[in-house]
């Protein structure tokens, strides 16, 4: 089966429709599959429901589909960095569910694991909880929350092969694992794929399985916070 | 006198113990790292999937793929392992992280604490705050005593939406140090040349001695 694609705009076709439901990879701008989410700006697919981490800045990550007013609701852990979206919310425009962060990342991971439901102690006694089953185990109540499965996966990936097979790099794996596999559809952006052999199977971090298409694209890696320490 | 941000921090770090895997939040808990006592190794965990946090970079180590959940740029250790989002949060829900150091905007005497937003006006979002609140063994904040308005930031109760019902353990304030017990607030330390008196005056929330 062929999985490699030459771009973006070849990997998205034939799998975007209005009203989609996305899972996006990334945390902040590091790890986010920049070249997918402008593909899906230049495609114009809208009403998307967008789950990700984070909302990108203004100009860069989903903040591009933010300004093209293309996404209708956000289900995130954290928006802080984006004046657009915060516009966007406060006038209405722009529906918004908060998930805790690892509640969403477990919601990515139970969703393509084929569980659609769980109980976490996160969000008790808090407006999170509300409207949820409360349950008690062993004297500790918890909620339940439900898995996420999305029509498609975005993920960026360091390295990959034609078999889909990936390998992240430091802390830019972050959601990426969970979103790959919750998605019916996966496909992978990489800074390099090499030929199926090249990767050392103990040390794939998403077996291929779990991803449909794959292709190589140039990444700015924008950095939000350049912190330094004297050298 | 009271303390400032640094010697928050400082007293902050006399909380850690050796072998403790740790997380800090965004602000002063990120300087406690400065102050991890001698002797005493702890192993720092950055919720965005990175165990052995390291300093921040020099100029030619940054390394965009490399950040800490304030989203800012840091280097590894050599006992550093990248994980993912989930796992991360497997690790802090499944009670593996000994401790998390974090701000606040309000905590109750009841140990509820609210950081994460205020209605209508400042819309960023949890995070993993209420994660990391549920599942760590000990919850320590660090936060101005009071507000901008000169007003009691320990109260009786929340009045902002709450991270976690019931969550901290212990406080510590440019006046002091407080440990939540039964029915309010126990007054463990007290900064350098400030009086019980002023703390009180300062205090909505049930104090003990």
């Amino acid at each position: 089966m062929k999985k490699v694609y030459n771009s973006a705009a070849e990997a998205l076709k034939g799998v975007l429709f209005d009203g989609m439901k996305i899972a996006a990879g990334g945390f902040g701008l590091c790890g986010i599959p920049e070249n997918l989410i402008e593909g899906i700006r230049d495609a114009g697919t809208k009403n998307l429901t967008v789950a990700s981490n984070n909302a990108g800045v203004d100009d860069f990550g989903l903040g591009v589909l933010l300004q093209t007013k293309q996404v209708k609701k956000m289900i995130s852990s954290y928006v802080g960095e984006n004046a657009e979206f915060m516009r966007q919310y406060l006038s209405g425009e722009l529906e918004l569910e908060f998930n805790p962060q690892g509640t969403l990342a477990e919601r990515m991971r139970a969703g393509g694991a084929g569980i659609p439901g769980f109980y976490t102690k996160t969000g008790v006694g808090t407006v999170i909880a509300e409207g949820k089953e409360h349950k008690d185990f062993n004297g500790e109540t918890y909620i339940l929350e439900e898995g996420i499965v999305a029509d498609l996966a975005i993920v960026k990936a360091w390295k990959g092969d034609r078999a889909g097979n990936l390998v992240y790099r430091k802390t830019a794996r972050n959601f990426n694992p969970n979103v790959a596999t919750c998605g019916k559809i996966c496909i992978a952006e990489v800074e390099e794929i090499l030929p199926t052999g090249s990767l050392d199977p103990d040390m794939i971090h998403t077996p291929g399985i779990f991803v449909h298409r794959i292709f190589e694209g140039g990444h700015e890696k924008r950095i939000e916070q350049r912190t330094v320490r004297e050298g | 006198m009271a303390w400032d941000r640094n010697q928050m921090a400082e007293r902050a770090g006399r909380e850690l113990r050796d072998g403790m895997y740790v997380n800090l939040g965004i602000g002063i808990p990120t300087l406690v790292s400065n102050y991890i006592p001698e002797g005493v190794d702890v192993t720092l965990q950055s919720e965005n999937g990175m165990l052995g946090m390291g300093p921040f970079p020099t100029e030619d180590e940054i390394d965009a793929d490399l950040i800490n959940a304030g989203k800012q740029t840091i280097t590894e250790l050599h006992r550093t392992s990248y994980f993912s989002s989930a796992d991360s949060f497997a690790m802090i829900r499944g009670g593996k992280i000994a401790m998390a150091i974090l701000g606040a905007m309000e905590v109750a005497e009841n140990g509820d604490l609210a950081n994460w937003m205020i209605p209508g006006k400042l819309v960023k979002g949890m995070g993993g705050a209420m994660d990391l609140v549920a599942g760590v063994g000990r919850v320590i904040v660090i936060m101005d005593h009071t507000n901008k308005k000169g007003e009691s930031k320990l109260l009786k109760k929340c009045t902002l939406p709450l991270t976690g019902a019931g969550v901290v353990d212990e406080i510590i304030t440019n006046l002091g140090v407080f440990k939540v017990v039964e029915g309010g607030l126990k007054v463990i330390e007290i900064a350098d040349g400030v009086e019980m008196d002023e703390i009180r005056q300062l205090t909505e929330a049930q104090l003990f001695r």
